[in-house]
């Protein structure tokens, strides 16, 4: 599998927090949907998930599909390695991106193209879904890659 | 603060730092010491510099999970009555003005009589905190950060201070100008790190990027070993103490609406934490920044030394590429002396508690970068975490 994915084998792995707080969030991104906590008393969005709405404190957090659309809030290209995977590969990117249609919610994931592009702040991005079948807990990562 | 009801204010000027210690620092790993004698050692040296006998101590205060337990070193010294055990929760340097103004508070509340605030790092005996674990899953807030390659401190905050030199189009000289005060600062201490190696415009700009665009080699904090420790009491038991009394202002600690939202969902994500400490801390000391005649703030990374600057007043974001310049940063004359010991980029990172050694040797006067007649100091800690922490120590005078 190696060359599917952004980012070297042997990076960690996520997996759904086992109080299940954000099962939905992962078993979104295997169907290619990106999910989104949204309250089901006041409508407010949320992310990072939580068990309760920040608003109005209602227990009653939904998950809803969102468009995989955003756009850049910020970026970092990490050169210093801090994971033995990283030792060897080199510079990459990584986005902060703003989903204006949830709320302003941000998420992170890596840029795809080129590591050397230029990035700037406020450009379109759309979502792309990295799935790792192989991994011992299967999951999909999104990352994220400019509006052609 | 004409027309400001001024917030009740009830440490200030009621306890002073009596004494402050501190261990040699080494490089990460190289202590020949475990961490736990290294807090010892940097106790009863603050003990002995203030002039008491240890056994006197009744209160330990400290922050970031300081894995030294304060009963072990009660039973050690021999301490007569253990009153106070402390700890702030948080991670990195947000607590270390915190952790004093608790210890004060716990003397002004009669709780304890004289509480040592204390950190101690071995970073060989434990980890860096700068290297992710080998972990191969991740669960909650790191399942949305690690998977990407956003694993370290540096890399985390890098986003928040990327966005705010964007907002604001504020250069890199300006970090350019912290890093090289710290550098400075430090040539003319003998207990900083980097003491005899200086650092150049040149050897910063080349310098190999850590997270670009913010943070080159020296833009970081050091990691180290070593230990430091500071001796609390009364303003009145103080005065009969050997040393200067550095008196405790005013002190806040906390962070801003949903700070620490997770996965780095930060309600105000281009700050340092301060949008609210700051304006809390000036109120209850009914001071400005004008005032303030020395500032240690806390360097996890020169990005947030300029934000936590900024958030406490001292300039606009607008002004920051004018305000953050060498001459402007430096002791003895500069517009804002800023960290003159060569704080944790260039002394010895434990945490920032150098720093708020520091501040008391302004205060006492005798600093290797004294700057002339220093009455206030401003310190500053954990720019980016939450809860931050922030306080201010004053000579004698200031307390008219």
């Amino acid at each position: 599998m190696s060359g599917a994915f952004y980012l070297p084998e042997g990076m960690p792995a996520p997996e759904p927090a086992a109080d299940g707080l954000d099962a939905a969030f992962w078993k979104g991104t295997r169907n290619g949907e990106l999910r989104v906590q949204r309250c089901g008393q006041c409508g407010t969005w949320q992310w990072g998930p939580e068990w309760l709405c920040h608003q109005c404190q209602s227990f009653d957090m939904r998950w809803e599909k969102v468009e995989g659309r955003g756009i850049i809030y910020s970026w970092e290209r990490p050169w210093h390695p801090v994971h033995p995977v990283l030792r060897e590969f080199g510079p990459y990117l990584v986005v902060m991106v703003e989903l204006p249609h949830a709320g302003g919610v941000r998420m992170i994931g890596n840029l795809l193209g080129p590591v050397g592009q230029e990035v700037e702040i406020g450009a379109e991005v759309e979502a792309v879904f990295e799935p790792h079948d192989e991994a011992p807990v299967p999951y999909t990562l999104v990352q994220w890659q400019h509006v052609s | 603060m004409t027309g400001v009801t001024q917030r009740r204010n009830g440490i200030r000027g009621a306890v002073a730092v009596a004494g402050i210690g501190e261990t040699t620092y080494y490089k990460h790993g190289h202590a020949a010491e475990s961490e736990y004698v290294l807090a010892l050692k940097a106790i009863l040296r603050a003990a002995e510099d203030a002039g008491i006998d240890p056994r006197d101590i009744d209160g330990f205060a400290s922050y970031s999970n300081d894995r030294n337990d304060p009963s072990r070193i009660a039973a050690a010294l021999g301490i007569r009555e253990l009153r106070l055990a402390n700890m702030h929760w948080g991670g990195g340097g947000g607590g270390v003005a915190a952790a004093i103004a608790n210890g004060a508070a716990a003397i002004v509340a009669g709780f304890a009589e004289c509480v040592v605030v204390f950190r101690a790092l071995a970073q060989g005996q434990f980890r860096r905190f700068g290297e992710a674990l080998p972990d191969r899953a991740v669960t909650g807030d790191a399942a949305y950060l690690s998977p990407y390659g956003v694993l370290s401190p540096a890399q985390k905050y890098a986003m928040r201070a990327t966005r705010f030199m964007h907002d604001y189009g504020i250069g890199n000289d300006a970090l350019r100008a912290i890093a090289m005060a710290s550098y400075n600062h430090a040539q003319r201490n003998p207990r900083a790190i980097r003491y005899g190696r200086p650092l150049d415009r040149q050897t910063y700009d080349e310098s190999r990027w850590i997270v670009e665009p913010v943070n080159r080699l020296y833009d970081c904090c050091q990691e180290n070993d070593g230990a430091a420790a500071l001796i609390l009491v009364s303003a009145e038991r103080a005065k009969d103490l050997p040393k200067k009394p550095a008196y405790i202002l005013a002190a806040a600690q906390g962070s801003e609406y949903r700070s620490a939202a997770p996965a780095l969902n930060s309600a105000l994500m281009p700050t340092a934490s301060f949008s609210t400490v700051a304006p809390r801390l000036y109120e209850a000391a009914g001071l400005t920044p004008a005032d303030i005649d020395v500032v240690q703030s806390y360097e996890n990374f020169t990005t947030g030394v300029l934000m936590a600057i900024v958030e406490h007043g001292f300039c606009s974001p607008g002004e920051a590429d004018e305000f953050f310049t060498l001459e402007n940063l430096s002791a003895p004359s500069g517009r804002m002396p800023l960290n003159t010991s060569g704080g944790n980029l260039a002394e010895g990172y434990v945490h920032g508690l150098g720093l708020q050694l520091e501040a008391v040797r302004q205060i006492r006067g005798d600093s290797s970068n004294q700057v002339p007649n220093a009455k206030l100091a401003l310190t500053i800690g954990g720019p980016m975490v939450s809860p931050v922490s922030s306080l201010i120590m004053g000579s004698e005078e200031t307390l008219l």
